[in-house]
């Protein structure tokens, strides 16, 4: 069997700043068409990995192979095969949205006769064929980041690379920038994403979660939340805060959050610790009005991975 | 007990156009009320009307008991208002930015004492004093933020997207701090777009085009997700989502990631309906099974069904 080539594949990729170590020895490939998605709290280094794989920041140690160059060694030699939009994607506010998406056609050398087919296209999907006469400047928070991706795909790239795309948009542009994405990707594009979203994570193939600049889990999404199924409880009670607060004084409750009214608490197995748990809560004189056994959610099963509740073996 | 919060037909036109159309809710004392919508809904122009920045057309509110229009100004001291963060002074220190808001609201003498102590406390920052504010990781800006907003024990407190760009972690923090300050009485009023925000709240009103479209807790706004969402799996996405948007009963149907997910009438016959289709045209169809709705799919369902949101 031959291996395949993956589109990106990282070596021990590494970037200090003075004494900070923030991103620390990544290894790991992503495969050609591959939807990856790069996850963490602030600081864990999603930012510079992205550039780093952009060819805009160097590694202080290890490499990246992006679609067979290295970044370390040919930084614009990267830059033709990416499409690498930034938090900070430089938009002209002054120029209307044609222009500015002409402006970037240029900058790739995206040749005259291929633009008007393939500016159609990101109209189809971005919806803002009505307003491409409209300064970018006026432009909602959300159109703005439609915008911005239409401008990084004006070339072709075989690689995209998006850091937090959907940072303050509202959520039907936010399904938008998806459907863009999700687009690109039956196309057969590699697309690596960073986010702080967890429910947006879920739907990518692989998730590389981050940590204080390591890699703390990577798998799939449905892999990574079977490891947490059948370990949610979701609880309510007249008083929830008095039930958050007895749950959290049961050994066998690993964390209890409150969310509205109700309170999810993270056991070994609920199976087998609800009875401990039903004999303290009805100790603590609160009577449970609804009990549901919750699905992990990627986001749970970032925030146990990170602040080291007990990991499940197997 | 007097309402925290109550709005009765409130109206705000600009010129031709009604950016708030007769909306009416109340906000009980120490409740944590998420205001929810897309950009355009509304959400700030109600805010501002709520915080005496902005007369209305027509219709009442009242904040704390007194009226927006009557007594602009007695609303103004009893009232938090904490956006993401931008209101501190990066190159002031800890403590100054805390003199700098208490002298703002006429905090002085004794009580200054105790409401610095209590925000530092609050803060975690006890330690930090004196050190740059822009220097504070974004977890500890946003609680030092939320001490600032309280320093005169207002009884209503506006927060405006309190914790986007923040991660999961310090979000659960900072809810947490937010669930004791509701618990001592303190009307907490959320204005988001984010669902992992909403998700902390006792009761959500959505609006789309200026209107109120829902008004509901977040388990009965998740249980009221009107039509079932499938998840497909199919060797060919996007014609599948072509083939399946001609489907009767399919409502939408839209890629999601590998997989495709269809909003249908009736999930009884869908399962068998949509996989017919795609085996009819040539396609493979390997799995079918149904999703639990997410706030986020209820909003943008309830959106949609009102014509969607508003462009611009």
């Amino acid at each position: 069997m031959t291996a395949i080539t993956p589109a990106l594949a990282l070596h021990g990729l590494t970037r200090r700043f003075g004494d900070v170590v923030a991103v620390d020895d990544l290894t790991f490939d992503v495969a050609p068409g591959e939807l990856f998605a790069i996850v963490g709290p602030d600081g864990a280094g999603k930012t510079t990995t992205m550039r780093m794989l952009a060819g805009v920041v160097r590694p202080s140690g290890g490499d990246a192979i992006v679609n067979g160059v290295s970044v370390a060694s040919d930084p614009e030699g990267v830059k033709p095969h990416i499409a690498y939009m930034s938090q900070r994607f430089g938009l002209y506010t002054d120029l209307t949205v044609r222009e500015n998406i002409e402006f970037y056609a240029d900058l790739y050398q995206v040749p005259p006769h291929m633009r008007p087919a393939r500016i159609e296209r990101l109209y189809a999907f971005s919806q803002l064929g009505p307003f491409e006469n409209r300064l970018a400047g006026q432009l909602s928070g959300g159109m703005k980041q439609k915008l911005s991706l239409s401008c990084a795909l004006i070339h072709h790239p075989t690689v995209m690379l998006l850091d937090e795309p959907t940072f303050g948009v509202d959520p039907i542009s936010r399904r938008d920038l998806w459907l863009i994405v999700h687009q690109m990707v039956a196309d057969g594009t590699t697309v690596v994403v960073s986010t702080a979203y967890l429910d947006e994570a879920e739907r990518c193939d692989r998730v590389a979660l981050l940590h204080e600049g390591q890699v703390v889990a990577l798998d799939d999404p449905q892999s990574l939340q079977r490891l947490w199924e059948g370990r949610i409880l979701s609880l309510r009670a007249d008083d929830p805060r008095a039930l958050r607060d007895a749950l959290q004084r049961i050994p066998q409750v690993q964390g209890a959050t409150l969310f509205g009214n109700s309170v999810h608490a993270v056991v070994s197995n609920v199976e087998e610790d609800w009875p401990a748990l039903s004999a303290a809560i009805d100790a603590a004189g609160i009577r449970v009005t609804y009990k549901e056994i919750v699905e992990p959610s990627l986001e749970d099963v970032f925030i146990d991975t990170v602040t080291g509740v007990e990991q499940p073996s197997g | 007990m007097v309402d925290a919060v109550r709005v009765e037909n409130l109206t705000r036109r600009f010129g031709d156009f009604t950016a708030v159309d007769s909306v009416s809710f109340t906000v009980a004392p120490g409740e944590i009320f998420g205001f929810l919508g897309p950009n355009g809904a509304g959400k700030t122009t109600t805010i501002k009307m709520l915080t005496a920045l902005l007369r209305p057309t027509s219709g009442n509110a009242s904040v704390a008991g007194y009226d927006v229009v009557e007594e602009p100004g007695a609303i103004k001291h009893r009232i938090g208002y904490m956006s993401q963060l931008f209101s501190l002074y990066g190159d002031l220190t800890v403590r100054e930015n805390v003199m700098l808001f208490a002298g703002l609201f006429g905090v002085t003498g004794e009580r200054l004492h105790q409401r610095r102590a209590w925000v530092l406390r609050m803060a975690g920052l006890e330690s930090h004093q004196e050190q740059p504010t822009a220097t504070l990781p974004l977890g500890w800006k946003q609680r030092l933020a939320l001490g600032c907003a309280l320093i005169h024990e207002p009884p209503v407190l506006f927060l405006d997207e309190p914790t986007s760009g923040v991660d999961p972690i310090a979000r659960r923090g900072f809810w947490d701090l937010i669930d004791s300050i509701a618990s001592r009485g303190t009307t907490v009023f959320v204005s988001t777009h984010y669902m992992e925000e909403a998700e902390y709240c006792h009761r959500l009103a959505l609006m789309n085009r200026g209107s109120l479209i829902a008004l509901a807790t977040p388990q009965d706004l998740r249980a009221s997700m009107i039509d079932p969402i499938l998840q497909l799996a199919t060797n060919d996405p996007p014609r599948a989502v072509e083939i399946l948007q001609e489907v009767p009963g399919v409502i939408e149907a839209s890629l999601y990631g590998r997989f495709v997910h269809a909003v249908v009438a009736d999930l009884g016959t869908a399962r068998e309906t949509l996989h017919s289709a795609l085996t009819q045209h040539g396609l493979v169809c390997e799995q079918v099974t149904s999703v639990t709705p997410s706030l986020e799919d209820v909003f943008v369902a309830l959106v949609r069904q009102q014509g969607g949101a508003a462009v611009g």
